[in-house]
């Protein structure tokens, strides 16, 4: 097993896609684990929206920039094009308003960079084949203390950006250990893979 | 409650005799201002806070005389060793701001031209005055920087005044509980308070010393008022609710209700310390307090007026609804806009516009842990 940066697979991946002195917006950024990374190594500006008090203070102690505010409400205290990547990992899922989000993030970045547990993961299948919902490394809860609101694949996903007129750039599926999973078939990837990474722009 | 009060304290005075002019034209040819102060100031004077009151504070921020062991500052529950303003790391100044009437020069001081007190003589005075006031007390106390300056309320905008007036002064600005600017409804809820002052009999056109008299029933009617705006309905409901002080409705216009007792010993408590002519003084201050009006009305662009480096912390409460949430957030989407090093935390207490005087492990956590990460 191949270990990654703050046991996150994906911010290995999110920050690979970060450029040195980028303005880095991280919605539900927690307390402040992947921004910190990004300051530390990439020199990022960086800043940081959660809306939970015990993150706001430990993203605080962490010496993040934090703004606590609810992504469900807007994010209108942000100008538009304020940054360069506005990154929301393993929480869209847990947002009601998913267009709405994505049209934001995509107001205030350049570009947004988005990771979630892909519910079509055959693991996650065949839990629920066997009559149980998933529970798995991606998707570490029980139905009745999930926050998680949205359940949907690489494929839904992909499938709404087409319809959103949103560019995908760039496409990562990593396995539950968090290795990258490679296929020329979409339903394979779809099929293997436990948690997507994905790099949208705005079409101009 | 976690670290420990300062313990004894003294208040100190400081003479001008360097004329200030003021924002609305007045001057005051020399002047007192009476402050405290907590801590040691560091060889580097690298450590030094300045704390800011809001309309009925004062100079007297943490700790106790000697000589009166019930006289508590006003915020001691946040200043002292090992609190978020800690004494152990910082040296915390606290101030009476011109106006005033703890010791500062204010419209009760004697007028050296007449030999007599100010009263109605005495300048308006603006928050950009007093941060020039609190800027020479800091060259007086041989600081050229303050590590943070920090104030709820009426002391938020002083800190933010600080960031646009003397920005290469101030590293850090604490602004709590605070707004832009006032709304109408503010405004309006001041000129009632005003109002209440202005047509009690005993206010003598402000002249009221050489009347041996005060205006008492204006200024306990003010306080009455203003303290609703303080509270939030839902502690109100909890602390008051409906109760009755003797049980049965008395058909009469006597005290009844007990959230009519503790208006009226609020009232009588403030009317019998606090001075008129300040109260007057002081909600004109809010009132004027506009910085972005000299940039047209672009808080934007007089919020780039602050230094790049300079950190701000922002906090609002949630039951605030005399200055909302949505007023920080002005702020907080000003310093982004600039690009600025802030964070803003939305803290859920119930205790209306006066939560950022009380004692929360969330709150107070907040405040602690930005302050720890001031290098000093």
């Amino acid at each position: 097993m191949t270990t990654h940066t703050l046991g996150r697979p994906d911010f290995d991946v999110i920050a690979g896609w970060i450029e040195p002195g980028h303005r880095v917006l991280d919605l539900g950024c927690g307390d402040g684990t992947l921004l910190r990374h990004l300051i530390d190594t990439r020199g990022v500006q960086g800043v940081g929206v959660d809306m939970d008090d015990a993150n706001v203070l430990a993203a605080i102690k962490n010496g993040i920039n934090v703004i606590q505010g609810n992504l469900e409400r807007g994010l209108g205290e942000f100008a538009d094009q304020a940054f360069d990547h506005v990154v929301l990992s393993r929480t869209l899922q847990t947002v009601r308003h998913t267009e709405g989000v994505l049209r934001e993030m995509l107001r205030i970045g350049r570009e947004a960079v988005i990771s979630f547990p892909n519910f079509a993961y055959w693991k996650n299948l065949r839990s629920v084949l066997d009559g149980r919902m998933p529970v798995s490394e991606d998707l570490p809860y029980q139905w009745y203390d999930s926050p998680n609101v949205r359940f949907f694949t690489l494929l839904d996903f992909e499938a709404l950006c087409t319809q959103m007129g949103l560019i995908i750039r760039e496409r990562h599926v990593l396995d539950e250990q968090g290795n990258l999973v490679e296929s020329d078939d979409d339903k394979e990837l779809n099929f293997l893979g436990s948690l997507a990474v994905f790099r949208l722009t705005q079409q101009r | 409650m976690p670290g420990q009060s300062v313990g004894v304290v003294q208040s100190q005075r400081a003479h001008f005799d360097q004329a200030l002019t003021l924002r609305s034209g007045g001057v005051l040819p020399a002047y007192d201002l009476v402050y405290e102060t907590y801590g040691t100031l560091n060889a580097a004077k690298s450590n030094a806070i300045l704390v800011c009151h809001a309309l009925s504070g004062h100079h007297h921020v943490a700790g106790h005389y000697a000589d009166a062991p019930n006289n508590i500052g006003w915020w001691d529950n946040i200043i002292g060793p090992g609190r978020p303003l800690d004494t152990d790391r910082f040296f915390i100044v606290g101030l009476n701001n011109l106006g005033g009437c703890h010791g500062s020069t204010g419209p009760s001081s004697l007028n050296p031209a007449t030999g007599k007190p100010w009263g109605a003589d005495f300048p308006i005075v603006a928050v950009s005055d007093w941060v020039e006031a609190q800027a020479r007390l800091a060259d007086r106390l041989g600081i050229d920087c303050w590590a943070a300056v920090v104030g709820g309320s009426l002391g938020g905008m002083q800190a933010m005044r600080w960031t646009i007036s003397q920005p290469e002064r101030i590293r850090h600005a604490i602004i709590i509980a605070s707004a832009p600017k006032l709304s109408a409804q503010n405004i309006a809820f001041n000129d009632v308070a005003r109002q209440a002052i202005l047509t009690d009999p005993d206010f003598h056109g402000g002249n009221y010393y050489e009347h041996n008299t005060r205006p008492m029933r204006g200024l306990r009617l003010a306080r009455m008022l203003g303290h609703i705006t303080y509270l939030s309905d839902d502690q109100m409901g909890e602390k008051f609710g409906r109760e009755l002080r003797n049980g049965s409705f008395g058909f009469d216009f006597d005290v009844e209700f007990e959230v009519e007792s503790y208006l009226r010993y609020q009232g009588d408590k403030f009317a019998g310390y606090f001075d008129a002519n300040t109260y007057l003084l002081m909600t004109k201050a809010l009132d004027y307090f506009d910085p972005a009006r000299l940039d047209g009305g672009d808080l934007v662009k007089a919020m780039g007026r602050s230094h790049p480096d300079t950190g701000f912390l922002i906090a609002s409460f949630t039951t605030d609804w005399r200055f909302t949430p949505a007023r920080s957030r002005e702020i907080v989407g000003a310093l982004l806009a600039n690009q600025r090093h802030v964070s803003y935390a939305e803290i859920d207490l119930n205790f209306g516009h006066d939560s950022f005087l009380m004692e929360d492990a969330h709150y107070h956590g907040v405040v602690d842990a930005y302050l720890r990460n001031i290098k000093l």
